[in-house]
């Protein structure tokens, strides 16, 4: 398992503290789970997807990711409706190991209130809670 | 340098059954029919099922030599924690196999199966009084769904009550089945946190409970192995705003003789007989999940219910409020006879030493590992007790890396990665069926493997080497399973 100072935490996404990224591109936001997540739960076997048009609100559960260790829920870092959800997951949940900011990301939506990301960590507020 | 049990021996590769088939061939001989042949009605048919055409001696060998590659309770130490696999009396299967019992037949009526009826009757007797409540159910065919006919209880009592409810509170400390259970009775789960001491307090219980909310669902002991200390303070919050009590028993075999949940305010509680009660599980034979309640909720008991009138026993149908049938007939009726059979033959005492033994070996286990591993909750435990791989981390050695090697030195391995709340969990339950001497080689090799993780931990990565079958691909078979031979 990765050091804190190993992991790949970019500056241009968000983080919660249950350890989604959310990034806005456009008129959505694009949501997955972090480098920390991914090194956490191990290889990632299975990732339980919404449909689209599901509307959450934040902190609700989205779904989950399952590793031979563990399921684990996923959490909405935003209150919003799924546009999009990520297919290629479905035959291949790896991609989440391998790539969690590109080709891993889990679904796409659009918020209801946009204001929400602001309460969401950047990088060094992230990094902070992760050192406890 | 003390013997392991775990050796290497010659053990025999064999190919699926299909593959030793041989067309015509045969372990029986049927006499000639001597009536002529009635096809049946072509709608009636369909394909012939794809059987194996073997002798006997094929047959005896494959699953001899299957039964080589296994591991059961018989031939080795299994603390898979969690699981209460203790060992299971002979004398249970020769109950279960009088020819009185094996010959019944579930359609045979009342007047021929007296004996079976008293069997279940006083089984739930026997239950009612080591649970403390006032009446069970033997119906349900294992422990989770002892939970849902647990569960489909409360929803049906609020029913009753002219107001359904919405939610149920489960803590972080509870079985993994509970959140499902609630979810089939249209219950959302809410999450409730377990304390710094790895239990429950009543204020954050209080804080979650309302009248929206059916109640709580509480393993206890829990599954860090841990007692649940405000039980009382936490009935009477949720009781107070008019929520019941589930209690997830699947940990009685911790406190049999000592607790009767019934008396601290649970309001219905499952049982596992294949755990607390010696009966075969983990591929060794069905379940049973019988559910006790208070006197409040019997009317919502599963039906039929048998009843003694005089001296004689009957079904009982007749019940307005039942939630119905949660089984054909009348559940798992060869598991309730090896149960009763064990309760018969331990007696109040023996039930009450059990329980205090596996607590016993659990906590010598538990003070003798805590050096060697974790023990991310240093207090008395329960039946089983909880480490982790955290010392072990700097090796870059796993819990996983840890429970694989323990096969080779011929143990089981523990529950992994269970409970959730502690990370990486090592998680032992030796049972009280486990003499010193066999507790004392397990740590002895648990102590034996943290120090090859230090010194040679290429060891353990590469475990298990002895077994059949060694490390397996689990992320492949996840991912690409293949769910035909």
């Amino acid at each position: 398992m990765k050091e804190i100072n190993d992991l790949n935490l970019p500056e241009d996404v968000k983080y919660t503290k249950d350890h989604e990224w959310a990034k806005p591109e456009g008129d959505t936001v694009t949501i997955g789970i972090n480098d920390y997540a991914q090194d956490q739960l191990g290889e990632i076997v299975f990732v339980e997807l919404p449909e689209v048009g599901d509307s959450f609100s934040a902190e609700d559960e989205f779904g989950s990711v399952e590793s031979v260790k563990a399921v684990s829920e996923l959490y909405m870092p935003i209150s919003g409706e799924v546009v999009a959800v990520n297919e290629n997951l479905e035959d291949a949940p790896e991609l989440v190991n391998e790539d969690c900011y590109q080709g891993g990301w889990i679904i796409k939506v659009k918020p209801s209130d946009s204001a929400q990301m602001d309460a969401l960590m950047d990088k060094a507020a992230y990094l902070e809670m992760l050192k406890g | 340098m003390t013997r392991q049990p775990g050796t290497s021996g010659l053990i025999f590769n064999e190919p699926n059954v299909w593959d030793k088939s041989r067309e015509g061939r045969c372990a029986i001989s049927l006499p000639r029919a001597d009536v002529d042949r009635a096809p049946l009605d072509p709608a009636l048919t369909g394909d012939t099922p794809d059987l194996p055409q073997l002798s006997e001696l094929d047959v005896v060998r494959h699953y001899t030599r299957l039964s080589q590659w296994n591991f059961g309770v018989d031939s080795g130490m299994y603390p898979l924690g969690s699981c209460t696999m203790k060992y299971n009396p002979k004398t249970n299967e020769v109950q279960a196999a009088r020819q009185g019992f094996a010959g019944a037949h579930p359609l045979a009526g009342e007047a021929f199966s007296q004996g079976a009826l008293r069997l279940m009757y006083e089984l739930e007797q026997y239950l009612a009084e080591i649970t403390g409540f006032a009446g069970v159910t033997l119906q349900p065919a294992a422990g989770a769904h002892g939970e849902l006919a647990g569960m489909l209880i409360i929803h049906a009592y609020h029913a009753k009550q002219g107001r359904q409810r919405s939610k149920i509170i489960i803590p972080d400390t509870a079985h993994g089945t509970n959140p499902a259970s609630a979810t089939l009775c249209g219950y959302k789960s809410v999450n409730l946190k377990s304390g710094p001491k790895g239990i429950l307090e009543p204020d954050a219980v209080a804080a979650l409970m309302d009248e929206e909310t059916a109640g709580i669902m509480i393993t206890n002991p829990n599954t860090l192995g841990l007692f649940e200390e405000h039980i009382k303070e936490i009935c009477d919050i949720v009781h107070a705003k008019g929520g019941l009590v589930y209690g997830d028993g699947a940990n009685m075999n911790a406190i049999m003789g000592v607790v009767k949940p019934g008396d601290a305010g649970i309001d219905v509680l499952h049982l596992n007989l294949h755990k607390t009660f010696s009966t075969p599980h983990g591929g060794g034979g069905p379940g049973s999940g019988p559910v006790a309640v208070t006197e409040a909720l019997i009317p919502f008991l599963p039906i039929p219910r048998v009843e003694k009138q005089l001296d004689s026993f009957r079904f009982v149908t007749d019940c307005p409020d039942t939630i119905g049938r949660m089984h054909t007939f009348y559940g798992h009726f060869g598991v309730m006879i090896k149960a009763y059979a064990y309760i018969l033959s331990m007696g109040a005492q023996g039930l009450l030493d059990a329980s205090r033994l596996a607590v016993l070996n659990a906590n010598y286990i538990k003070e003798s590992l805590k050096d060697t591993l974790n023990l991310p909750y240093d207090r008395p435990c329960m039946h089983e007790c909880v480490f982790n791989d955290i010392r072990q981390k700097s090796y870059h050695i796993t819990t996983m890396d840890m429970a694989k090697r323990l096969l080779d030195y011929g143990f089981h391995p523990p529950t992994v990665y269970f409970p959730l709340v502690v990370e990486g969990a090592f998680m032992v339950e030796p049972t009280e069926t486990e003499s010193k001497d066999d507790i004392d080689q397990f740590i002895n090799a648990v102590k034996a493997i943290a120090k090859e993780a230090e010194s040679a931990p290429e060891k353990l990565t590469r475990a298990p080497v002895l077994p059949k079958v060694t490390r397996l691909d689990e992320v492949s078979a996840a991912r690409k399973p293949c769910l035909r031979g």
